[in-house]
């Protein structure tokens, strides 16, 4: 990825006015440190009806290939909850940050 | 071609022959006549501009920005109020790195609200990251709008550029002018190829994202740098149309500065009549120099400070108030780059014209013979005066 955009980017390198010459890279943007609650997958109880997975604002619900629900991207989840209101297994729950 | 138009006219139809992309304004006077006559070069066919009439001058900037930033070439006029309305988005377009060109009609701001000329709009856009270039005549308007467009477009600089000429006694008076034929004009401005533009379909770009206090600061340092480009890039500009045109610019013109005791700064259409004034008192044997300043942002400091080193006495004329209790704008501007510099050559402020007030050889004459005395006498006395205002 452009370093244009990187954290330690000095200001001769920096793209000018400000744009994002760069598509697609919201990835680089760690929103994870923004959260004060955190989903827990509870692997026993979830059912793999995928139906987490489209109510994630943040797409940090992990699928596979296979669509297979595999957890969270940390990273990125911003604890909003959503998905753990749109599981109808009670497969997510809420809990504080550590 | 030698013509006789207004100022607004002359800039009217350079625009027609740059023929931007998009033209976006509303009319305020006294800009009004230049979206007007372009207009009528739109609906003519003389054009293939597209012309937005927008619903005021916050939406001309902004309609001016968005066509901008998605690869088009882009150009408006305004005024006085009409500027101040725009401010938000003044600073949009510089901070976006946005060539945008302006035609600038000074005009007094209200209050008391007044429609005739002075520089209060433009020195309050001053500090807004335009490039802004003032000319005295209708031929400088016309030539500083053409080089305006390669200035701010150049890839070391890509910063919105003002073209500053005096609301009324420029913008309406009809003078001699000799123009640019349409090829050559074209020619001389090029095509616009920004590197990163909305339109490029292969290259995708965001503008205007949130900048976080992470990135915010480089990207005001790379801006900063820009505006420092912009100096070598005028002289480089002002080179290849004094080619074309054997007019010559600089950051600004020194007239009758050889051998100089008393100097008076200033800009615009005033020029003209301190110029006269210089010259009857260099028949009289009195050392009068004037220098007016074309290029304010960026401000040639350097520049400036050395064409003062040899005087005994200047007087750096501003028609804005500062309300800042220490002088005009371009006076503290042109003391600081004095300072450390030229040390020790007395430098006082007038405001003179506020409002559209009639300035006269009588006047400038005034100033001359105060400069006069403070260096017969060597006492500086009150350095913030005011020129013309009944006392
Ligand atoms: S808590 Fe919100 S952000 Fe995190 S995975 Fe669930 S839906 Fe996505
Ligand atoms: S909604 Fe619940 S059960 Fe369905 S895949 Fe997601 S976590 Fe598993």
């Amino acid at each position: 990825m452009s370093k244009i955009v990187a954290n330690d980017v000095k200001w001769r390198d920096i793209s000018p006015g400000g744009i994002i010459c760069d598509a697609g890279n919201a990835a680089l943007f760690k929103t994870g440190d923004w959260r004060s609650i955190r989903p827990r997958w509870i692997e026993e109880k979830c059912k793999q009806c995928s139906l987490c997975y489209p109510t994630c604002p943040d797409s940090s619900i992990i699928m596979t290939e296979e669509a297979l629900m595999r957890g969270f991207d940390y990273d990125h989840c911003k604890g909003c909850g959503v998905c753990a209101k749109a599981c109808p297994f009670g497969a997510i729950e809420m809990e504080e940050e550590a | 071609m030698r013509e006789r138009l207004s100022g607004n006219e002359a800039v009217a139809i350079a625009m027609r022959q740059i023929d931007p992309d998009v033209v976006a304004a509303f009319p305020i006077t006294p800009s009004t006549e230049v979206p007007q006559y372009f207009a009528s070069f739109v609906a003519n066919g003389a054009v293939n501009t597209e012309f937005v009439a927008v619903e005021s001058e916050h939406s001309a900037m902004s309609a001016c920005i968005g066509a901008q930033a998605a690869g088009g070439r882009t150009m408006t006029a305004t005024s006085s109020a009409g500027l101040a309305l725009m401010w938000e988005m003044l600073y949009i377009a510089a901070s976006s790195r946005l060539p945008i060109t302006l035609a600038a009609v000074n005009r007094a701001l209200s209050g008391p609200i007044n429609i005739n000329n002075d520089h209060s709009d433009t020195m309050g856009a001053r500090d807004s990251g335009w490039i802004q270039i003032y000319g005295e005549s209708n031929q400088e308007a016309y030539d500083n709008f053409i080089q305006a467009v390669c200035i701010g477009e150049h890839p070391a600089v890509q910063l919105p550029v003002m073209d500053c000429y005096d609301g009324f006694i420029t913008s309406h008076a009809v003078e001699n002018i000799e123009l640019l034929e349409d090829e050559e004009v074209k020619a001389f401005v090029g095509d616009y190829t920004p590197e990163y533009y909305l339109n490029n379909k292969a290259h995708p770009i965001a503008v205007g994202p949130l900048d976080l206090p992470v990135h915010y600061f480089e990207h005001k340092r790379l801006q900063a740098e820009a505006m420092r480009n912009a100096k070598r890039v005028i002289l480089e500009v002002a080179a290849d149309f004094e080619k074309l045109t054997g007019r010559k610019y600089g950051f600004f013109e020194e007239y009758k500065m050889e051998g100089a005791e008393t100097a008076i700064v200033v800009l615009n259409s005033t020029a003209g009549t301190a110029k006269t004034v210089v010259d009857k008192l260099r028949e009289q044997g009195v050392k009068a120099g004037l220098i007016k300043l074309r290029v304010f942002r960026p401000f040639p400091a350097e520049e400036i400070a050395a064409a003062l080193a040899g005087v005994k006495a200047v007087a750096i004329l501003d028609k804005a108030d500062g309300f800042n209790a220490a002088g005009g704008p371009v006076f503290t501007d042109v003391t600081s780059a004095m300072y450390g510099r030229v040390d020790g050559v007395p430098a006082i402020s007038y405001i003179y014209g506020l409002g559209g007030r009639d300035v006269r050889a009588g006047d400038i004459e005034k100033v001359y013979s105060r400069l006069a005395e403070i260096v017969k006498t060597g006492k500086i006395g009150e350095v913030y005066n005011y020129l013309g205002v009944r006392e």
